[in-house]
Order: C-alpha cells, then sequence, then structure tokens
C-alpha cells in the first residue's frame, strides 16, 4: 500500500494555502444533495459560497446512515425519497462546475453505494464532474485501500477522519496516507448541532497536529459563530453540517439560498449577529 | 483447516471491519479482551457452568419419531435450543459476551433485537450480571412482538422504539451503533448474531458453536455416525453457523442454510439475502446483502420478524461461494406449514424462525432414505410468535 504520493496540487491545497496566506479560519460547509430537492442544492451551493463558505461537502444520501444524528438522516432519507442517487450526485457537482462554481467539492457518504457504483468507475466519473475529493464515513485506512488506490489515479483527494478515540498509532497511519486535509471528527458520537464544544477536543487536536503537516478541519457538533471562532484557535477549518440542515429546513423554498447566504456570512464573521 | 476468519477479520472476501473511525479502538479493544478471555482458563469454566447451570446445557438432542413416520424417509433429529434458558440459542451468546462486558469492566449495555428474543436474552444476562441494558427494537417489531417487549421490561432492560427506517431489526442496529458511537468509553455493543464488523462475526460464532458442538457428540452417541444433512435457519446466521462451524471439516455432512422467502423470492417481498442479494457493505461486514442497483439497501418481508435482515453473517456468504453450504429460501406460508407440523406430530411449537428449517427439512427428510439422518436446529419455542400464527391461520382454525 503506498501513501499519498505526489498528488498534484488541487483546488483543496489552493484553497488552504489561500487561508493560511489570510489568517483566516476555514468554512467547509455540508449539505445533502436533494435536500430539499436537486434543484435547490444547484442554487445553495452557490449561495454558501457566497456567504463564506471555502469548501462544500456534498452528501450523497444512504440508507443506512449510521454515524448521522436525526438532522442528516431525515435529510438524506428525504433525498432517497427523491430519487438520489450516486449517479445523480455526481451530475449536481458537474452542473455547479458548469455553473462556475470555484470552491473545492468534496462528495460525502458511505461506502456500499460507491461500492455499488463501482470503486474505480466512481473516482473516475466523479475526477470528470469536476470533485476534487471524497469523504467515506464507514471506511478506515484498514478498508481504504482500493478506493485510496482509485482516488490516486484520479488525482482525487481521499479524505480521511480521526476520532478522539484514535490512537497514536491510529493518528500516524492516517498521517501517512493522508492528502487534502485531515476531518478531526471532535466527539464521540453522531452528527448533528450541540451547545458546548467538547472538553478534550484541545487535546485531540494537538496530538493531531503532532502528527501531520496538512490542515486539520474540525467537524461533529458545530454549529454557531461562537463554535466557529473557538475551532478557528486550534485547527484550520470548521465543518458544519446539521445546522445547515436546520436552516435550509426553516426557511421556505424561496427564501432559503438568501437564508445560506446569511448564515454563512454571519459564523465566518463578515456579517454581525445577535448571537 | 484454515483459520477462519484470518487475522484481519475476512472470510475470503467477506467481513472486515466497515465502521466509523470513532469505533476501531472499541474493536481493536474488543478484539483484545476476547482473545485473552478465550486463553484463560477462568473464563472457560465460568462460561461453562452458566451454560449448565443457568442456560439448561446441554439441550437435548431429540429423535422426532412421529414425525419421521409421517415423512417416511430420513430419520429426523431435533437439537432443542428452544429448552434452553429464556427459549432460544441467543442465551449462549448473551452469556459469552456478557461475562466479556463484565472483564473489560464496562458497565452498560446497548443491544438490538428484531423477534425479542436477543433482547430478552441480553436483558437476562444483564440482570443476572447487573449490568446496565438498553435494548433498541424497531417499532414495527414493537408491536409484533409486545410479549417480549414486556418481558425485557420486566427483566430491567430499557427498550427503546426506533422510528426510522423500515422500522425493523436493521434500523435497530443502526440505532445500537449510534448509541455505541456516543458512549464507547462507557458501553459494550452486545450484537445478536454472526454480522457486524470483525470480531462479532467470530466471537458470536465462537459462543454459539456449542450447538454444533453438542450435536456432533450427542448424534455420535445416538447413531454411532454423523448425520447427512444439518439444516438451520438463516437471519444473521448464528444458530445456523453455530450449528454448522462444528462440522465444517466433516465433509459427508450436508450443511443447508433455510432463509425467508417471505411472500416469494419473486415478489420482492423476502429477506434471502444469499439467495436473492449481491456483496455489499451494512453494519460493518461485507457480505451478501439485498440493495438496489444504487447500493440502498432495501426493505425485507418476513412474517418471522428474526429473519426479516437486508444482511446476513460474512461467514455464510463465504460457504456459499466456497459450496460448503447450501441456502435455500421458504415462504411465510410454508413455514406455517413447518410450525404446524411439528406441533401436531411432536407437541413442540418452533419459534416461526425455526419453522423455516423445519419445512424445508420436512421436504427434504421425505425425499431420503429411512437410514439417512437429517439434523434440525430448532433454534428458539413459538410462544413469542402465537398472536401472529393465530391471525396467519384465522381462516382455517378460527
Amino acid at each position: 500500500m503506498s501513501g499519498a504520493g505526489p498528488a498534484a496540487a488541487g483546488r483543496i491545497e489552493a484553497t488552504f494555502a489561500r487561508l493560511k496566506a489570510e489568517g483566516r479560519t476555514g468554512f467547509v460547509a455540508f449539505l445533502t444533495v436533494g435536500y430539499p430537492d436537486v434543484e435547490a442544492t444547484l442554487r445553495l451551493v452557490p449561495a454558501l459560497v457566497e456567504g463564506g463558505a471555502d469548501v462544500i461537502e456534498l452528501g450523497v444520501p444512504f440508507s443506512d446512515p449510521l454515524a448521522e444524528g436525526p438532522t442528516i438522516q431525515a435529510a438524506s432519507f428525504h433525498a432517497l425519497e427523491n430519487g438520489v442517487t450516486p449517479a445523480v450526485c455526481l451530475e449536481v457537482v458537474s452542473r455547479l462546475r458548469g455553473g462556475g462554481l470555484q470552491a473545492p467539492l468534496i462528495l460525502m457518504g458511505y461506502y456500499n453505494p460507491v461500492l455499488a457504483y463501482g470503486i474505480e468507475r466512481f473516482a473516475r466519473d466523479a475526477a470528470a464532474a469536476g470533485a476534487d475529493g471524497l469523504i467515506v464515513v464507514d471506511l478506515p485506512p484498514e478498508e481504504s485501500g482500493p478506493l485510496h488506490e482509485a482516488c490516486l489515479a484520479r488525482n482525487l483527494r481521499l479524505i480521511y477522519l480521526l476520532a478522539p478515540t484514535s490512537t497514536g498509532e491510529r493518528i500516524r497511519e492516517v498521517a501517512r496516507r493522508a492528502s487534502g486535509f485531515v476531518y478531526c471528527v471532535s466527539v464521540t458520537g453522531t452528527t448533528g448541532a450541540r451547545e458546548e464544544l467538547p472538553p478534550g477536543l484541545d487535546a485531540f487536536i494537538k496530538r493531531v497536529r503532532g502528527c501531520t503537516p496538512l490542515p486539520l478541519a474540525v467537524g461533529f457538533g458545530i454549529s454557531t459563530p461562537k463554535h466557529f471562532r473557538a475551532v478557528g484557535q486550534i485547527a484550520d477549518a470548521a465543518v458544519i453540517g446539521s445546522a445547515i440542515i436546520d436552516e435550509i429546513s426553516r426557511a421556505g423554498p424561496s427564501e432559503q439560498a438568501a437564508r445560506l447566504r446569511k448564515y454563512a456570512e454571519v459564523v465566518t464573521g463578515r456579517r454581525g449577529a445577535a448571537t | 483447516m484454515r483459520a477462519l476468519p484470518d487475522a484481519r477479520g475476512r472470510f475470503g472476501p467477506y467481513g472486515g471491519q466497515y465502521v466509523p473511525e470513532t469505533l476501531m479502538a472499541a474493536l481493536a479493544e474488543l478484539e483484545r479482551a476476547y482473545r485473552e478471555a478465550q486463553a484463560d482458563p477462568a473464563f472457560r469454566a465460568e462460561l461453562d457452568a452458566l451454560l449448565r447451570d443457568y442456560a439448561g446445557r446441554p439441550t437435548p438432542l431429540y429423535f422426532a419419531r412421529r414425525l419421521t413416520e409421517r415423512l417416511g424417509g430420513a430419520k429426523v433429529y431435533l437439537k432443542r435450543e428452544d429448552l434452553a434458558h429464556t427459549g432460544a440459542h441467543k442465551i449462549n451468546n448473551a452469556l459469552g459476551q456478557g461475562l466479556l462486558v463484565k472483564r473489560m469492566g464496562k458497565p452498560r449495555v446497548v443491544a438490538e433485537t428484531g423477534a425479542g428474543q436477543h433482547g430478552v436474552a441480553a436483558a437476562t444476562v444483564c440482570a443476572m450480571l447487573g449490568l446496565k441494558c438498553v435494548v433498541y427494537m424497531g417499532e414495527e417489531d414493537v408491536r409484533r412482538q409486545a410479549l417480549n417487549v414486556f418481558r425485557m421490561k420486566l427483566l430491567g432492560a430499557e427498550v427503546r422504539p426506533v422510528a426510522s427506517g423500515s422500522r425493523t431489526l436493521k434500523d435497530a442496529i443502526n440505532e445500537a451503533i449510534r448509541d455505541w458511537v456516543t458512549n464507547v468509553e462507557t458501553t459494550h455493543y452486545l450484537i445478536g448474531s454472526v454480522v457486524g464488523p470483525h470480531p462479532y462475526p467470530m466471537m458470536v460464532r465462537d459462543f454459539q458453536c456449542v450447538i454444533g458442538r453438542e450435536s456432533r457428540q450427542q448424534i455420535l452417541a445416538a447413531e454411532g455416525r454423523l448425520p447427512d444433512y444439518a439444516v438451520a435457519c438463516v437471519g444473521g446466521g448464528s444458530n445456523a453457523i453455530g450449528l454448522f462451524h462444528p462440522f465444517y471439516g466433516d465433509e459427508s455432512v450436508r450443511l443447508v442454510g433455510v432463509e425467508a422467502a417471505g411472500a416469494g423470492l419473486a415478489s420482492g417481498h423476502h429477506a434471502a439475502s444469499l439467495a436473492a442479494g449481491r456483496p455489499g457493505v451494512l453494519h460493518g461486514a461485507l457480505s451478501y446483502l439485498l440493495q438496489d442497483r444504487a447500493g440502498q439497501v432495501t426493505e425485507t418481508h418476513s412474517i418471522s420478524a428474526g429473519l426479516d435482515y437486508p444482511g446476513v453473517g460474512p461467514e455464510h456468504s463465504f460457504y456459499k461461494d466456497s459450496g460448503r453450504a447450501q441456502y435455500v429460501a421458504v415462504s411465510d406460508g410454508e413455514a406455517l406449514e413447518g410450525l404446524t407440523l411439528l406441533c401436531e406430530t411432536e407437541g413442540i411449537i418452533p419459534a416461526l424462525e425455526s419453522a423455516h428449517a423445519v419445512y424445508y427439512a420436512a421436504g427434504l427428510a421425505q425425499s431420503l432414505a429411512p437410514d439417512d439422518i437429517v439434523l434440525i436446529c430448532v433454534s428458539g419455542r413459538g410462544d413469542k410468535d402465537m398472536e401472529i400464527v393465530a391471525q396467519a391461520l384465522g381462516d382455517s382454525r378460527g
């Protein structure tokens, strides 16, 4: 099994380099493809980017999303009801690029739909559509070999996750394989907005930081500008997902784009807010 | 015989550890604790004593004389797991994992249940060992297995109905895994079948192999030879693998797993992963899986809640591909026939799950010669199913 190898620098690397130069915390925004419908996704992604999102994670819905809390589970089931398949998600990537979107796009989901699509074929089509990377929640390094190779061949980043329970040995193993950035799961738990950041987060991020020069993004449980600023003190980027789904759910169809733009502006501090 | 699974938790290509990173350390800890326990004679002795004094093992191997006469073919023997404490084979695994939890020093257990038999076994063992127990159960199953819900509560467990997805066993496992991810430092996931990420399929298999080891000794004592067929029902497949594995090297013993064909394989409303699925990843393992073209897990149907699961243990997938075992499917209606057949000829009410094996084995025995031997695992008793059976048979007997 080879390591990350020399990957041609892409949108993800350029984005994190720019963030570093500007001294900003990256905002990685997650939303489920096809929630509430595919046309909405095509409007909402540019709105998030206009509001300040630096990287977009497009959730590929799966019938059994076992790392998700209630919010993303519901969005995922809704999208499945709408007939959203991995092929539809790839088409959304392609259409977003066709619309001129420049931000890095990462497809995030579970392994079985990728397996059913065909590992090599999925990597090929994702790259051709204009995706920059993949996150597969239920694919630890022990099992990632085939997809890792397929991603390398297509200059896609396979983004690995680390958790507070990861041992030093596992952190070093992920650091050896990782490219793009490392996704640090803030809590032992599922996705979903929480009131406070977990107390051990600082120490966990320091453990990872000691093992890799790659940018670190912190996700799970992050929802407010306060969380975002706190993550900015210790990591390179914050991932927000469930809170974005909640914002979409609270708005009528015609208001969703404006609402997400504003949300992104508030989170990244471009716009003041009561919170 | 080569090691099954291999060091990476694989049965051929099947099995593995497809789980979120958060759980990987817990799986490593579990495997370490299990291997240490296995090597510790004190652990073995404690488990053997509980299997004997608490669960009532060995369970009998019973020659079904009237059933044999009725069928007019092979001799039929029944492995009476229905006579184990709590009424099913599930107690074998629950006791093993329960003792392991005590060793690991975790105070809390989560479990999933379909028919409720594993939930009852987990609740029972947790009561006996002083562990806190939370059981996840699909809303649909809570409805159709009300008696077992009450039993679990009586035994001190908290039963949490699961409203997501198809509201059955698959979704109960999703919720149990979510709970485990969240509380992994203090909680053990006491999985009830030979499914899930490594080391579960191996560990649960090992705890259930008492079924096959006893059966092997008992049939040798009764007949002086091994059976020609060993037949068991397969949902996740723990009673089947427990029966099959100890006969793995006995090539003269043909192994037959019976899946739930529900309303018929052609109808699409069934739970026959091995007969009608293709390899995929669900609940941490690569195995045969009922899924659509896009890799979404499909909803299943069986009259038996315990077989109503779209996946199957990875060792069964390996046995299927290698041809070591044969897998067939029996419909809801046929399972009911199997149930009434055993009631009328032997005065034994099997669980609807086990009734699938009874039906197939009965047809098989009819086609064989009188000196052939068919051994059926009656994995559980049918009391829990009486309401469903009464409803289904209502027209003819009501």
